[in-house]
């Protein structure tokens, strides 16, 4: 049945209000199952009462309100203990928005917004559930659509929610106000979860799936994060990279799914507005002085962004970055990375060298393999260069990544019948 | 006469739209802006208030985030052409020293037609 079209913007606030709506009332029952069913109730109320009495100047607040009513009202309901008031009693606005706009100063929101994504992120919780759980109570998305982007059965995704929420009740809500050490854990394990929720979305080759629709949706979950924190320097960190990896989308892959390497990208489809507002971030980020991890990367994926052609991009820049990456935190992929910046700067020996120490700790990891590969090719090992391919091919995640490495061995392949 | 429109939405709602809808939303404007070409001036579209910085004057301080007292009024604004945020900055604290009292919002331009009729162009970086 086609709603009438005043509903639209009905949608519109409610997907709005729904993260500090349900942070609040998170805070008031501690659970979020209730949460959830009272934000649901609200959101019913609102679309029978908005269009007759028009939007309510405080849509959050009115959403918290009658969220908690309509919950508190079932709870009465069920032990049969007073009747239901009639409707109109609570979902009119009439007098209680002035002194609810009072009660929900700033400081509760900041706190309620950061536990709810923090229930969400629970260490506990596996990488998939996280997600799952935050596209479900701090997104909203319905279980079918969440299902859909992870490519598995509604059932299965039905459950795997369900099994996180019940660890998630069974390690507690946590209710306390949390003190500044607390806060700035909460804060990384928050910003965490929304890159995992980002990367989702990343991996997919069509910009029109639902999985790449993740990748708007961590970048708003970060402006909600900044909105309410607004001199978290890492935050503007985390949304400039995720701004400027999300800038290429249009770039990365060709009409095949197969990915097409940063250097061979037109650059002409990457969003130069996208851009420019991650710039705009990591200039207001760096007057904070507190250099950090996100703003590293985010500082290296700026000046690819800056270069209009690949051959203009500052590569001493970035082996800088990088390097500073590595004392921060430091890792085999990272190490990984600088090598690229290494071998444009230095060539394929310098860069080789720079990961051999890292054959068994990546040994894994298909990229690894395939730079490994680029790197021995470019020197004529064609051999070790087939070897490395091989070994990603069997290491690919998904068919337009292996698509690509067979791109490499065919090249290779080409070249050494030219050879011969 | 000159008026200036000045345009207040929830962000939380304008950012929640989808690509498709932010795009319908600037086409349907592009269809007013047209019908009007003669009579706008400079058109711009804001970034977020999350890339906003706030210098509050009586402090000579700069702080993260939009302006968002209700005690005062939006006065006017000016569009600077700049290198980078300091350089924003740095003119707005001689703004400052000349006109004490109150605070420069500085925001980031997304969207920039000077003459309001370059509609098809691409906006200037």
């Amino acid at each position: 049945m086609p709603q009438p079209p005043e509903h639209d913007w009905i949608e519109a606030r409610l997907v709005g209000a729904r993260p500090r709506a349900m942070a609040a009332l998170l805070r008031y029952f501690r659970d979020l199952d209730l949460a959830e069913e009272a934000f649901q109730d609200a959101c019913l109320r609102a679309l029978k009462s908005w269009p007759k009495n028009g939007p309510p100047r405080d849509a959050e607040g009115w959403l918290i309100m009658v969220g908690r009513n309509a919950a508190i009202d079932h709870v009465r309901r069920q032990a049969k203990l007073t009747e239901l008031p009639p409707e109109d009693a609570i979902s009119d606005k009439g007098d209680v928005e002035p002194d609810l706009a009072e009660r929900l100063d700033a400081a509760d929101y900041r706190d309620d917004i950061l536990r709810l994504l923090f229930v969400c992120c629970h260490p506990e919780l596996p990488a998939t559930q996280q997600v799952a759980l935050a596209l479900r109570i701090v997104s909203g998305l319905s279980v079918q659509e969440i299902a859909r982007t992870f490519l598995v059965n509604e059932r299965a995704m039905e459950q795997r929610i369900t099994r996180a929420k019940a660890r998630v009740a069974k390690a507690g809500v946590p209710f306390e106000t949390p003190g500044p050490v607390e806060r700035a854990e909460r804060f990384a394990a928050v910003s965490a979860m929304i890159y995992l929720v980002f990367n989702e979305g990343y991996t997919d080759a069509n910009p029109a799936s639902e999985r790449a629709s993740l990748c708007g949706e961590a970048i708003r979950l970060a402006r909600l994060m900044l909105r309410m924190f607004p001199s978290e320097p890492e935050m503007m960190g985390l949304l400039a990279l995720m701004l400027l990896q999300h800038s290429r989308q249009g770039a990365r892959f060709d009409e095949t799914g197969v990915p097409i390497l940063l250097d061979d990208q037109d650059r002409s489809l990457w969003n130069r507005s996208m851009i420019a507002e991650a710039l705009a971030m990591i200039d207001k980020a760096m007057l904070h002085h507190q250099p950090g991890p996100y703003q590293i990367q985010a500082a290296i994926a700026a000046l690819h962004a800056r270069a209009g052609k690949p051959e203009d991009t500052d590569w001493a820049g970035i082996d800088q970055l990088y390097a500073a990456l590595e004392r921060r935190a430091p890792s085999p992929v990272v190490t990984l990375n600088r090598a690229v910046a290494i071998w444009k700067l230095k060539g394929p020996q310098a860069a080789l060298d720079m990961i051999a120490p890292l054959s068994d700790a990546l040994d894994g990891y298909f990229y690894f393999h395939g730079v490994r590969g680029t790197f021995l090719r470019q020197l004529g090992r064609n051999n070790e260069a087939r070897d490395a391919f091989a070994a990603a091919v069997t290491l690919a995640g998904t068919a337009a990544e292996a698509a690509h490495i067979r791109n490499a061995l065919d090249q290779l392949e080409n070249c050494s019948t030219r050879q011969t | 006469m000159l008026y200036t429109l000045l345009c207040y939405n929830d962000e939380m709602v304008t950012s929640a739209w989808t690509k498709e809808e932010d795009a319908a939303v600037m086409a349907r404007l592009d269809q007013v802006h047209r019908k009007w070409a003669g009579n706008f001036k400079p058109m711009l579209r804001l970034m977020p208030t999350s890339a906003a910085t706030t210098l509050r004057k009586s402090e000579n301080l700069v702080v993260d985030g939009p302006y968002a007292e209700t005690k005062e009024q939006l006065l006017g604004f000016y569009v600077v052409d700049v290198d980078n945020l300091d350089q924003a900055h740095a003119i707005a604290r001689e703004l400052a020293v000349a006109n004490p009292g109150g605070a420069y919002e500085i925001r980031p331009v997304m969207l920039y037609y000077p003459d309001g009729s370059a509609i098809d162009d691409a906006p200037a970086a």
